[in-house]
């Protein structure tokens, strides 16, 4: 019993000074990470490697994943709420730009440098996902996913010797993978037979998200064309001649895909694949490991690849994938802290091994050249291959409007036939400069 | 001797406090919780939009409202293109609602009549409205498919190489949705329709039986009068989301192929959740939407009250 009031507020006072600091350890304690990425194969690979981060340190990794249709609004509402509901996202590499500029990714360029993780990975790929402004040596983003579009075609079709002495027939040149864009669209028309269910090629529509522009560059690029001029001019640029050829031969393949592909994106180019609609697709690398289990496509054990083809000028260039995972900025010091801790774990060059063995692209130097990796499936020299001649779509604040200005008038010259390639081109460029200007990227 | 009654001090405490609430503060207590839900979750969204549709403000910024003044509001009303969206949605709502009150008040008059199954076969016709919008959207994309859909094939269509792409042809992808949209709502108005039949008196049919008169004068002179309040507000119903529609077309087309389907709602979709998230814009132009719906719904009741009072 306490005799005094005294030795009852002296009570108070410790048990009081007890359950605080009680509270700031658990506060300390993380003990759960959560994971933003796109819903597809690579992020349940980061899920099992997050498994084997629980099972090392007893923190619990979730990948939570959204469709890609609705992956940037759900993260941009996660934003615009100054939300921590995720420690960390796969971000794409044309958000970096807005969420730095608005405050939304941690800065990691004291920890990468001084960790050495910023030395372990391909230039590229720092340069592409982590880096901005592009050459500041300001980074944002662990190269998480390396990624770039590639080509699946049948190789039962190639070689069968029926359809090898036709085509020479008809194109005086043997058939097989194709070097150049123009060999491509002889082989897309070669093969487009409606009446046996079959078409030549399966390209990017998508209207939603940014697949018809992903699947647009691979052309565009390698006809020598860009987004932007030195100086970040558009007009003139963006509607080049160049840039209209290259359209209209875009709209060209088109013709010769499967029916129904009217928006379609990665997984309906698995699918026609699949359904043995299509001879050949494009496709990001990452949704090549579907193509070569026999449990899903029937054709896997007669499944080729090869990377991106040359232009008229022999330019060779293929849109860039991928993505850097990135920490949020409104999460606590601690979940900061440990996310830091996660990220160097994963960027060990052993975890990397992993991480490329199970299916994630890594962007590990060493491990990229490694044999194991480029002989671990069929499709990994293509995609080494690839990795040197990537270029990318617009990384700054702007890049969704300009994507949207794009998509939509390029959607209706492509899949809907309205006007001409240069037309399409010319109201792209204009609405582009009006964007750049609006934003001070560039005078009127 | 009967011993008194001794006052039991747990119930007499309880009395005391239910006589400590009063009838005005029970009627406090019951409305002021969903007062201030209604404030919170609609007034003050609804009034907060407003401000903002006056500003410069994109939600993901991380920069604070910059007044502007009327600038969204006379940019999205001199915009070529946000008219050319007006029209496609009137030009939808046009079709989507007439079909469903044509067809609707049809099946209504058909199943008026009890027949066997004829609660059954309602209930059957019934199923489409009750689906989710979304899934309506992805699986008539299914039907529609040009290479395996069922749709193409069921008019006629059996070669993929010629059948029409309905989603991919701008003059189709219109009609595509106001065709799911029809699918989907036109039970709505069957079922609006069907009460209304139901509440006309025998009598009336009776008494122009009586007198010789024709089914067609029976009709224009006994259902549709009495039918017609009902009949408009399913009207009202369907156009005010007939000027909404998102869900249905963004699982179908997404607004394309290029702009082909991209209605009021889902530019404003746009507006606000895609690129920088430009707030103050789409909350002006969903500002101009309400205006617009207010208007119409007004010519609506008027047309009502018209119809009740005749």
């Amino acid at each position: 019993m306490f005799k005094s009031s005294r030795g009852v507020l002296a009570l108070l006072i410790i048990a009081l000074a007890l359950s605080t600091s009680l509270g700031l350890v658990t506060a300390q304690g993380v003990t759960e990470l959560t994971i933003l990425w796109a819903e597809w194969d690579p992020a349940d690979y980061l899920q099992q490697i997050g498994n084997d981060y629980e099972a090392e340190t007893g923190i619990k990794v979730n990948v939570i994943q959204e469709p890609w249709g609705s992956f940037f609004d759900r993260m941009a509402a996660e934003w615009a709420a100054r939300g921590d509901s995720y420690d960390m996202t796969v971000g794409d590499s044309q958000w970096i730009g807005q969420a730095v500029e608005q405050g939304h990714y941690l800065d990691l360029t004291d920890f990468m440098v001084s960790n050495g993780i910023d030395k372990t990975v391909t230039p590229a790929t720092l340069q592409y996902y982590g880096e901005y402004p592009a050459g500041s040596g300001k980074y944002y983003a662990y190269p998480t996913e390396g990624d770039a579009v590639g080509w699946a075609y049948r190789k039962d079709l190639f070689e069968d010797p029926q359809n090898m002495a036709d085509f020479e027939a008809k194109y005086g040149y043997p058939l097989q993978p194709p070097e150049t864009w123009a060999q491509l669209r002889d082989i897309a028309e070669f093969f487009t037979r409606p009446d046996e269910g079959l078409y030549g090629v399966g390209v990017y529509t998508q209207k939603d998200y940014d697949g018809l522009i992903m699947g647009y560059q691979n052309v565009f690029f390698s006809w020598g064309a860009d987004w932007r001029g030195p100086n970040n001019e558009v007009l003139g640029v963006v509607n080049s001649p160049k840039a209209v050829e290259a359209l209209e031969f875009y709209k060209e393949l088109y013709q010769f895909a499967p029916p129904g592909t009217s928006n379609a994106f990665f997984a309906e180019m698995n699918d026609v694949f699949i359904s043995g609609q299509a001879a050949m697709i494009m496709n990001y690398f990452a949704f090549f490991p579907a193509l070569i289990n026999p449990g899903v496509n029937p054709f896997a054990e007669v499944t080729g690849f090869f990377s991106g083809p040359k232009g008229p000028e022999g330019d060779r260039y293929v849109a860039l994938g991928g993505q850097g995972l990135s920490i949020i900025s409104y999460i606590s010091p601690e979940r900061q802290e440990a996310s830091k801790e996660f990220i160097k774990w994963f960027a060990q060059e052993e975890v990397q091994a992993r991480w490329a063995a199970i299916g994630g692209y890594t962007c590990n130097i060493n491990v990229l050249e490694s044999d194991t990796f480029l002989n671990n499936t069929p499709y990994n020299r293509a995609f080494a291959d690839s990795m040197t001649f990537v270029k990318d779509f617009w990384n700054i604040p702007q890049f969704g409007e300009l994507l949207i200005a794009a998509k939509d008038v390029l959607h209706a010259y492509v899949v809907g036939g309205e006007g001409t390639a240069q037309e399409a081109l010319d109201k792209v460029a204009q609405a582009h400069h009006e964007i750049l200007v609006e934003a001070g990227v560039i005078e009127e | 001797m009967s011993a008194l009654p001794q006052p039991n001090p747990t119930s007499s405490s309880s009395q005391r406090a239910r006589r400590q609430i009063s009838d005005r503060t029970i009627l406090h207590l019951f409305i002021w919780p969903t007062l201030i839900l209604l404030i919170l979750i609609n007034i003050f969204p609804l009034f907060y939009s407003l401000y903002l549709s006056f500003t410069n403000y994109s939600v993901i910024s991380n920069k604070p409202p910059e007044w502007v003044g009327f600038a969204n509001f006379i940019r999205m009303l001199n915009s070529e293109e946000m008219w050319s969206y007006f029209a496609l949605t009137g030009r939808y709502a046009l079709l989507s609602v007439g079909l469903q009150t044509g067809i609707g008040f049809g099946l209504a008059l058909l199943l008026r009549e009890k027949f066997k199954a004829s609660g059954f076969l309602t209930t059957l016709i019934l199923i489409p409205m009750m689906l989710s919008p979304v899934v309506v959207g992805l699986f008539w994309k299914l039907i529609f498919n040009p290479a395996y859909g069922i749709f193409n094939y069921l008019i006629g269509f059996t070669n993929p190489a010629v059948a029409p792409d309905w989603l991919a042809q701008p003059d189709l992808a219109l009609f595509a949705i106001v065709i799911v949209d029809v699918w989907m709502w036109t039970p709505f108005v069957m079922l609006l329709c069907l009460s209304g039949l139901s509440a006309i008196p025998d009598y009336l049919y009776e008494a122009a039986a009586i007198d010789r008169a024709s089914s067609w004068f029976q009709f224009w002179r006994i259902t549709l009068p009495q039918v017609a309040p009902l009949l408009l507000i399913a009207v009202l119903f369907r156009t005010i989301e007939a000027f909404k529609a998102f869900d249905v077309v963004m699982g179908l087309t997404g607004g394309g192929p290029g702009t082909a389907t991209n209605t009021v709602a889902i530019e404003i979709y746009r507006q606000a959740f895609l690129g920088q998230f430009r707030t103050g814009r789409a909350s002006a132009l969903a500002y101009i939407v309400l205006i617009i719906i207010i208007a119409v719904s007004n010519l609506y009741i008027r047309q009502i009250n018209r119809a009740r009072e005749g």
